[in-house]
């Protein structure tokens, strides 16, 4: 994934979003949480996407307890608790925990399909790709993320310098406020040697980049083609009917052989592009 | 046609009471590589940003005088239209990259010119194959080293072919293997594409014997403009603060030539008769001091058998056993990833080993390696106490802002801010990689002071790629390579005999007699005098 063009990585991408927007089905976000966290492996990001998990999992209970407390609209209470202030009378539906579980699954395939963004799609080539629209937005937003490391390494190399100081560097809001105004300071002093760097590239009198034509490699055509199909199979799906998903007022997860064959299809059509390994040996 | 020609230039930044340049006069012609030599705040910097455009034009000030370069009035254009004439490279390379991936940083400047994609493309090839980095164009600029991304940040420079290049200290954020690298590139730039280079360094010993000219700059006016090997004469006589150690060595030793290179040097020498076999015995090792203290007292700081294992990784330090003695002055040297920081964060605590154990005597103090990272506060006064600030001489400076300190002032001020007031006297001082961008005054400064701290007790170890420094200040080095210690012994034993990790008057004399500082060499040197003419 990492070789294919930016756009056709993205495309893949936003395919996966859009399958996860579409659906709400349990089984079927299930299976896009695991196609993604494949691909993550296939695509030499697997640590990126592990943590990337590792979140999703001290998030989803979160998520599924407000949507316990915050929905009222299921019917089978498995536990009452009474008045609860300032929530006022409180119970707990099988309903509104279905629902929460499949929020939980809807934010993983967010949340991991991001981490694979930022893992294996160069996003400095869609923003350069922004420069032909406008050259000085994109270059800002090119600028912007390039820095964002440097800074990011900037504040943790002033907080060690904060606590090798002779007394500490001091602890509590007081310290960190110091901190951060060091970073602050330091952030403008950054901007300053990029400004003056992008001056003597001749910034000034630079143009809008003239499009570059390349070749579409197999990769390319491989991850564009994927994406294409996944949005395919998400549109049929869902103007079949398939996989569709009712929490309130009662639960009602058809499980059928057609739910089934969508997750399947969803998962085989992700992983296809990394089957692809035709080419010459040498 | 002349490239750059300032009569009597002169500048001054805004708000300063002192002109950064006086009076400068000077032509720089095709293909001359020029070195500017000078201490801190002689006006290098300066000059160079004059020369490029950004000053006055980026950083306003009052400018007199008449500069142009490539036939262009700086007062008339800017520093996007010089960038077709000249090129430029600063000290920081984290800065001066401006895109993510390398392809897509030597592509801006060629794209900025409205070159099409085709010659985009072949300007990027052709610059990446001439500076041997066409293996790191598809690479991400946030995953490259300092060195490799200072490459990257030349590329860029000399992609549309500059007919000059400005470059300010581009070695001091780099270690020595990276620094030579990068010097060997600009002298092949300079004898192969015939681009005239003005290059700013504090380490000339590196760059002197492929110079034309060296000019040297004083208080911001031009106090010497000549040849390499006049330039050394001048530098012996007129400011031994800039003469190379090969310059000091000879003068000191009372040889009328003035070598421009350990090349140099050693052919003098071979001429003269003087070149000493490198199996001379050695003098007896003074006495140490940290010996007579180890033996006193337990270690200060002792680390057995610590490792540094990353999650996901190698292993950063593996196994390290070291004993510091109260008193002691240690170098760590060692490649760039041989683990010296590392090491250093496991002694003052900021990491905790994986395995092994770290013990010290009593606070550990560490200076890491950007001194400006200290600065958290709007007046000097704020950072640290009164006696820390007297102890490095900065008493006077306590209203000053500490981001308006020179260079090694910020040094100074960083050591007050970790050492804090003379009452809790680290057991341990620790600095990490001080001497970067330091001119030798400042270096020598240092030494004294550290060699204070360990007067009174404390044990110091310094990290360091500076060979010269380290021969300065230790009395025994350690050498790590891949989070191991590979040898730990006295300055002249590891110092002496080494190729890498060497003085350049080692290297002159082959490490005989154990030399390793000019007046040591000259006194070798004057010894065979005597004993060859008497």
């Amino acid at each position: 994934m990492r070789t294919a063009r930016a756009t056709a990585g993205a495309a893949f991408c936003a395919a996966l979003v859009l399958c996860g927007l579409v659906y709400e089905h349990p089984l079927v976000l299930g299976a896009l949480c695991l196609a993604t966290l494949a691909a993550g492996r296939l695509a030499g990001a697997g640590a990126q996407l592990s943590r990337a998990a590792k979140l999703c999992l001290l998030a989803a209970p979160l998520v599924v307890a407000i949507n316990l407390v915050a929905n009222r609209n299921g019917l089978t209470v498995f536990w009452r608790l009474g008045e609860v202030p300032p929530f006022g009378q409180l119970d707990l539906t099988l309903e509104a925990l279905a629902y929460g579980g499949a929020l939980a699954l809807r934010l993983a395939v967010m949340v991991l399909v991001a981490a694979l963004f930022g893992a294996a799609v160069d996003v400095d080539a869609l923003l350069l790709g922004a420069r032909r629209v406008s050259a000085r937005s994109g270059l800002t937003a090119v600028l912007a993320v390039r820095l964002v490391p440097v800074l990011a390494r900037d504040a943790r190399r002033l907080d060690e310098a904060r606590r090798c100081r002779w007394d500490g560097g001091g602890s509590g809001p007081a310290a960190r406020l110091a901190v951060l105004r060091a970073i602050c300071a330091g952030t403008l002093d950054r901007a300053a040697d990029a400004a003056a760097a992008l001056e003597v590239r001749g910034y000034a009198t630079a143009g809008r980049p003239r499009r570059a034509r390349s070749p579409w490699s197999r990769q390319d055509l491989a991850f564009a083609a994927a994406a294409a199909a996944l949005i395919a199979i998400a549109v049929a799906g869902r103007v079949a009917g398939i996989a569709s998903f009712d929490a309130v007022p009662a639960l009602d997860v058809p499980t059928r052989s057609a739910e089934l064959a969508l997750a399947a299809a969803l998962v085989v059509t992700a992983l296809a592009p990394f089957a692809a390994r035709r080419g010459n040996a040498r | 046609m002349t490239l750059l020609e300032l009569d009597r230039v002169s500048y001054a930044y805004p708000g300063a009471k002192r002109p950064a340049l006086r009076d400068v006069s000077l032509i720089i012609e095709p293909g001359e590589l020029v070195v500017l030599a000078g201490g801190s705040a002689s006006g290098k910097s300066t000059l160079l940003r004059a020369a490029g455009g950004l000053v006055p034009h980026v950083h306003g000030g009052t400018f007199a005088g008449e500069l142009r370069c490539g036939g262009l009035d700086v007062r008339e254009h800017g520093p996007a239209e010089l960038s077709a004439v000249a090129g430029s490279l600063f000290q920081d390379p984290e800065t001066q990259v401006v895109m993510g991936s390398v392809r897509a940083e030597i592509a801006f400047p060629l794209e900025g010119r409205g070159d099409g994609p085709a010659a985009v493309a072949r300007g990027v090839e052709e610059a990446a194959l001439a500076l041997g980095i066409a293996h790191l164009l598809d690479r991400r600029t946030a995953q490259l080293s300092g060195g490799e991304l200072q490459r990257v940040a030349l590329a860029a420079a000399v992609a549309r072919r500059p007919q000059l290049l400005l470059l300010d200290e581009p070695t001091s954020q780099l270690d020595p293997v990276a620094g030579d690298e990068l010097i060997s590139l600009l002298r092949r730039l300079n004898e192969e594409w015939g681009t005239a280079i003005v290059l700013a360094e504090h380490r000339l010993e590196r760059c002197l014997a492929a110079a034309d000219r060296v000019i040297a700059l004083r208080d911001g006016a031009v106090a010497c403009d000549a040849s390499a090997a006049d330039f050394q004469e001048w530098a012996v006589a007129h400011a031994p603060e800039l003469a190379t150690p090969a310059g000091r060595l000879f003068a000191d030793a009372g040889l009328g030539h003035r070598p421009t290179g350990v090349k140099d040097a050693r052919r003098a020498l071979v001429r003269a008769g003087l070149l000493p076999d490198p199996s001379m015995p050695e003098p007896p090792e003074p006495p140490s001091r940290g010996e007579r203290r180890r033996a006193r007292r337990d270690a200060a700081l002792r680390l057995d058998g610590v490792w540094h294992e990353l999650p996901a990784g190698p292993a950063l330090l593996r196994g390290v056993d070291l004993a510091v003695g109260p008193g002691e002055l240690v170098a760590l040297m060692g490649r760039n990833g041989a683990g010296k920081s590392t090491l250093l964060r496991h002694a003052a605590g900021l990491l905790r080993p994986t395995r092994g154990r770290v013990r010290a005597a009593g606070r550990v103090a560490l200076l890491l390696q950007h001194p400006g990272d200290y600065v958290l506060h709007e007046r000097v006064a704020d950072e640290a106490p009164a006696a820390a600030l007297r102890a490095v001489g900065l008493e006077t400076f306590g209203d000053r802002h500490p981001r308006d300190l020179s260079g090694g002032e910020r040094e100074r001020l960083a050591l007050a801010v970790v050492l804090g007031d003379g009452d809790a006297s680290p057991a341990v001082v620790c600095l990490d990689e001080p001497t970067r961008g330091m001119d030798r005054l400042a270096k020598e400064a240092l030494a004294e002071r550290l060699a204070g701290l360990a007067d009174a007790g404390s044990a110091v170890v310094v990290a360091t790629h500076d060979a010269e420094f380290a021969a300065t200040l230790a009395e025994r080095v350690v050498l790590l390579a891949d989070g191991r210690v590979i040898a730990d012994g006295t300055a002249r034993e590891i110092l002496g005999g080494g190729w890498y990790f060497a003085t350049e008057t080692a290297r002159i004399l082959s490490g005989a007699g154990g030399a390793l500082l000019p007046a040591e060499g000259a006194r070798l040197l004057r010894a065979i005098t005597t004993i060859e003419v008497p």
